[in-house]
């Protein structure tokens, strides 16, 4: 016990303590002790006599019901007990609560995401930083990292949004790098939720709000609704940026006695337990939750961004971290720890938007667009010079100290006094209880019936909400800014150049929900290779994922059961893809009213890709070229799109995912994108065959014929499944030749289905539509809704 | 030619002109503050697209009176070519070097795609290289683009064949702007205000190349003054 309680005492009164050994020191006060036995007071005045001199002053009693208001449970203060050997000050338990959180400290999932493969050739810094950084040659880097901001999105759509795309561009910036591209992953309830509008109108305007007025182009995403969202809608931001290897910055500070400083936007009471409020579930009062959402100002981000790439290019940055999530604790505590050095703070410095904020306020905001730095002294001037051109605050709050301890001040009194290592390193860890479902059977092709009228069924997937044209969310957006977005929206990867030597990156973001909900592990699994899929189809090599995983309550066995399934389909096949996760970010209790949502890690994964004018498109591009199939299979019906809008069902094993067979196929469709053999490329994925043809015809705007090789009884799942590991492509007939040669050597099923050509789309026997009447059911559906016509 | 592209807080499509510059004139721009009070001499002044000062008050009416735009004003005056894009339209207009005002756009929603434009005059520096009538593409990217002005700026505008570029989407464009105007000339034709994006289409990896003559309009003119 002499050990735990020394955690709880400043080195430097070490001395002072034993110098009076006639006091015997204080038992900690147990959980069990708080106050419903009214024991608390005396306690607590225990404590202050005995144990610290100069522990802060207590002047809030520190109740059963304040804790668990802070979203601590007893067990969970008790070890705070311990570790202090003495009560915590109000803005104690805040940063505690800040610290100790789900969303900060990762505690239900830590030792399942340690089982995630981090590391490659190409990997500088995996997950444990701001964002990933993956070395893509020349001297340069691309950071990256995606991050929900679901809770608050729900409570107040526009700031919701806006303030997740201004945490996860800092994220970026934070390490040196230039953002070059946002995307974002949206799921949304039944459209016939009386909310959902509301919710979509006011995400998509704030997403733009933000990306647009800082000037990132916002690239590309997805856009799901299903009613197991109705009560939880996801917003997952992703951010990229291009850096020099050389000039990453990272958040350890060094050096004893060196400036802390502040930077950015001033601090105001918005967004206190902003973090704790996502690491509970929501009920019926979840909207009296809006003061703890935060407020965008893309203005002052822009400035901080131009500041900060400033600031670092002088050499005047130890370290640097952005405030995020609990704000000044979390920057603050992770900069020292980090390099295994206190933090004073005296928040007498710091700008503050409102008076008389208190200590416990200033510790727990969650105010945007704010940074804290470690600077090098002798280039205060020019920094500050830096920050005041831009007409930023710049304030010295602090400095680094070598007793490991995390000190705060404020007018004159001790707020805080915590062993700053342990803020993180003994902060909670669970090994949740799970169970597992058996995955369901796959449907047996015999129980789903083909369509009455295969046009129809054709159009009503293109204008089903899940896959109509998403060109009324992106055209609100600035997909363009930079000059340098060379595929816009639409296609099956984003791609954005890099300099003027024609290297370009790729980006996408993919979950299939229902198949996650169906079967965790293979919708993990399915998650990842979708993307590496889809970076493939337009010519670029896969590099590395960030995953951001919404699941419900991980405290239920079932729930818990889902988050370790699908990260170990996840680890699965970035270990076969040779696709590390590099970065990411955990959002659990998606719930309301105990009702979760699927689950859903949704993956980003970037690709790059030397020669952009070799980049592949969805598109038809001459008549006459020929129809190629990539990839065998069409028995998955299980979970499709088919099977859902057209027949109304949600039943059976999602496609079982070939992880050799994907990266074969990718493999295989890459070289021939590079060796410029093939017109135009296309993902198999959600809708099956013929909508990858109808896609491939709208974004052409030309049709094509094509025969089904199969039996009749089968057309309709050789159009309609789901089967995974396949691609559309066209080439001229002259080049059919090599591609089979090729092909059959490395084991690649390749098939002639058809040709381009005609204004139709024609599947012999079954269907022939105007190319006009698809983008017209393509493009009705979202207009239509939002403007209440649907 | 020199040029010069003015960088405002805020400013976001700064970088955007001065590659397109970079690209096209074969040298690089200056960059000039918005708190200095001097211009270098250039042949070519650019107030590029963004968001200045976050756009909060009416968009552009905050940068119209940085220090500057009294420098800007007075090149203007001595006749030396000023184009605003998208913000830098919106700031001139607030700086009165050009009449009317940008509103929110009609949809009330930001919008960012490629409009087709028709290109009105071939009379001044900026458009000389393409022909009266022709169709061009170019990309907006914009919330407040909605041209207004009184009855009688409309009339001079027309009268003294001022209107630069118009919308030539069958729907009138994408903004709601008076008589479809997407860009406007000075009374001395040296200062163009235009709310799409030429600077964004100059390379056919970006989609297209009609916004290159408008930069090669300027080079042309310049060395034939030469």
């Amino acid at each position: 016990m002499a050990e735990r309680l020394r955690e709880g005492v400043p080195r430097r009164r070490r001395g002072a303590r034993s110098a009076q050994p006639a006091h015997p020191l204080p038992k900690p006060l147990r959980g069990f002790d708080l106050p419903a036995r009214g024991r608390l007071r005396p306690q607590r005045t225990l404590h202050v006599v005995n144990d610290i001199a100069n522990a802060p002053k207590t002047t809030i009693p520190i109740t059963p019901k304040l804790v668990a208001e802070h979203g601590l449970k007893p067990d969970e203060y008790q070890r705070i007990l311990d570790l202090l050997g003495r009560e915590p000050s109000i803005t104690e338990l805040g940063i505690f609560s800040a610290m100790w959180n789900e969303h900060c400290s990762y505690k239900s999932s830590k030792i399942h995401l340690r089982t995630l493969p981090t590391t490659g050739p190409r990997v500088v810094h995996g997950p444990g930083e701001n964002a990933g950084v993956v070395d893509i040659g020349d001297g340069e880097v691309v950071v990256f990292k995606m991050e929900s901001h679901n809770h608050p999105s729900f409570i107040e759509p526009y700031q919701g949004a806006t303030t997740g795309v201004g945490g996860i561009l800092r994220d970026v910036f934070t390490m040196g790098a230039r953002p070059i591209a946002a995307l974002n992953a949206l799921r949304f309830g039944e459209p016939s939720h009386p909310k959902t509008r509301h919710l979509v109108g006011g995400v998509v305007a704030g997403i733009g709000g933000y990306g647009n007025s800082f000037g990132v182009p916002t690239v590309g995403g997805e856009v799901n609704f299903h009613r197991r969202y109705n009560g939880n809608i996801l917003v997952n931001a992703f951010a990229a940026g291009i850096a020099k290897a050389d000039g990453i910055f990272l958040s350890k500070a060094t050096g004893v006695g060196m400036p802390v400083v502040y930077l950015g936007s001033k601090t105001g009471r918005d967004g206190i337990h902003g973090a704790s409020m996502a690491s509970a579930e929501f009920d019926d009062a979840s909207e009296e939750k809006r003061p703890t959402v935060q407020v965008g100002d893309p203005f002052s981000e822009k400035l901080l961004l131009e500041a900060c790439l400033e600031l670092m290019e002088s050499g005047a940055v130890i370290a640097i971290q952005d405030m995020g999530a609990a704000g000044l604790t979390c920057s603050a505590v992770e900069m020292g720890a980090k390099g295994d050095l206190g933090i004073r703070l005296d928040l007498d410095a710091v700008p503050t938007r409102e008076a008389a904020m208190t200590a416990y306020e200033m510790m727990l905001s969650e105010s945007q667009e704010r940074m804290l730095m470690v600077l090098k002294p002798e280039m205060r001037a020019e920094a500050e010079a830096i920050f005041r051109k831009w007409g930023l605050d710049f304030a010295v709050v602090g400095e680094t100290t070598d007793d490991l301890r995390f000190r705060v001040f404020h007018r004159g009194e001790l707020e805080a006094d915590l062993p700053i290592k342990k803020l993180g390193d003994d902060a909670p860890q669970y090994d949740r209880p799970h169970t597992h479902r058996p995955p369901p059977k796959p449907l047996a092709l015999t129980d789903v019936p083909p369509p009455n009228d295969y046009g129809n069924a054709l159009l009503r997937l293109l204008g089903s909400p899940d896959l109509s044209s998403r060109r009324w969310v992106w055209e609100q957006y600035d997909h363009l800014v930079g000059g340098d977005t060379m595929q816009r929206p639409g296609g099956d990867a984003a791609v954005v150049r890099v300099g003027e030597g024609g290297k370009a990156l790729a980006f996408t973001l993919d979950v299939t929900p229902r198949y996650c909900a169906a079967d965790p592990f293979e919708g993990g699994k399915q998650a990842v290779a979708e993307s590496w899929r889809n970076l493939t189809a337009v010519g670029a090599e896969p590099l590395a994922i960030t995953d951001n995983l919404n699941f419900g309550n991980p405290e239920k066995p079932e729930i818990m059961g889902e988050f370790v399934d699908a990260i170990r389909g996840i680890g699965e096949a970035c270990r076969a893809l040779a696709y590390p996760v590099v970065s990411g970010n955990v959002s659990l209790y998606n719930e309301t009213n105990g009702v979760g949502i699927p689950p859903t890690p949704a993956i980003g994964g970037v690709g790059l890709m030397p020669d952009h004018t070799a980049m592949a498109t969805v598109g038809f591009k001459a008549d006459g070229e020929l129809i190629l199939l990539v990839g065998a299979g069409h028995a998955a019906l299980g979970q499709s799109l088919y099977l859902r809008e057209i027949l109304g069902r949600e039943e059976g094993a999602p496609p079982p995912v070939d992880l050799a067979a994907e990266k074969r196929n990718g493999d295989f469709v890459r070289a021939a994108i590079r060796a410029r053999q093939v017109t135009a490329v296309h993902d198999l994925s959600d809708g099956g065959l013929l909508v990858a043809l109808a896609e491939m015809a709208m974004a052409g705007n030309r049709g094509a014929s094509v025969k089904a090789p199969v039996a009749d009884a089968e057309t309709h799942a050789w159009l309609f499944a789901e089967d995974q590991a396949r691609y559309l492509l066209t080439a001229p007939a002259t080049a059919l030749p090599a591609l089979e040669a090729v092909a059959a050597k490395a084991g690649v099923p390749l098939a002639a289905i058809g040709r381009v050509g005609g204004e139709d789309l024609v599947v012999d026997g079954k269907l022939g539509i105007s190319v006009a009447k698809l983008r017209e059911a393509h493009e009705y559906w979202f207009p239509a809704y939002m403007a209440g016509a649907a | 030619m020199k040029s010069a592209v003015i960088l405002f807080p805020g400013s976001n499509r700064d970088r955007d002109m001065v590659s397109a510059l970079t690209k096209i004139t074969g040298r690089k721009p200056l960059v000039v503050w918005h708190a200095d009070t001097d211009l270098p001499p250039v042949d070519l002044i650019v107030l590029p697209g963004g968001f200045s000062y976050g756009d909060y008050l009416r968009c552009g009416a905050i940068a119209a009176r940085s220090p500057v735009m009294r420098a800007v004003a007075a090149r203007a005056a001595d006749g030396v070519a000023v184009l605003g894009v998208c913000n830098g339209f919106q700031i001139l207009c607030e700086a009165g070097l050009l009449p009317g005002v940008l509103m929110r756009n009609a949809t009330l929603k930001f919008a960012c795609h490629d409009v087709a434009l028709r290109v009105e005059t071939q009379s001044s520096v900026f458009t000389s290289q393409y022909r009266k009538g022709e169709i061009v593409r170019f990309p907006i990217a914009h919330g407040e683009g909605n041209y207004r002005c009184d009855d009688e700026t409309l009339r001079r505008l027309r009268g003294e064949d001022r209107v630069a570029f118009r919308y030539a989407d069958e729907d009138g464009g994408p903004n709601g702007a008076i008589d479809a105007i997407a860009g406007i000339l000075s009374e001395r034709r040296n200062v163009l205000g235009l709310m799409p994006h030429p600077e964004n289409a100059i390379e056919p990896a970006q989609g297209g190349t009609d916004g290159r003559r408008l930069f090669e309009s300027v080079v042309g003119a310049l060395s034939v003054a030469a």
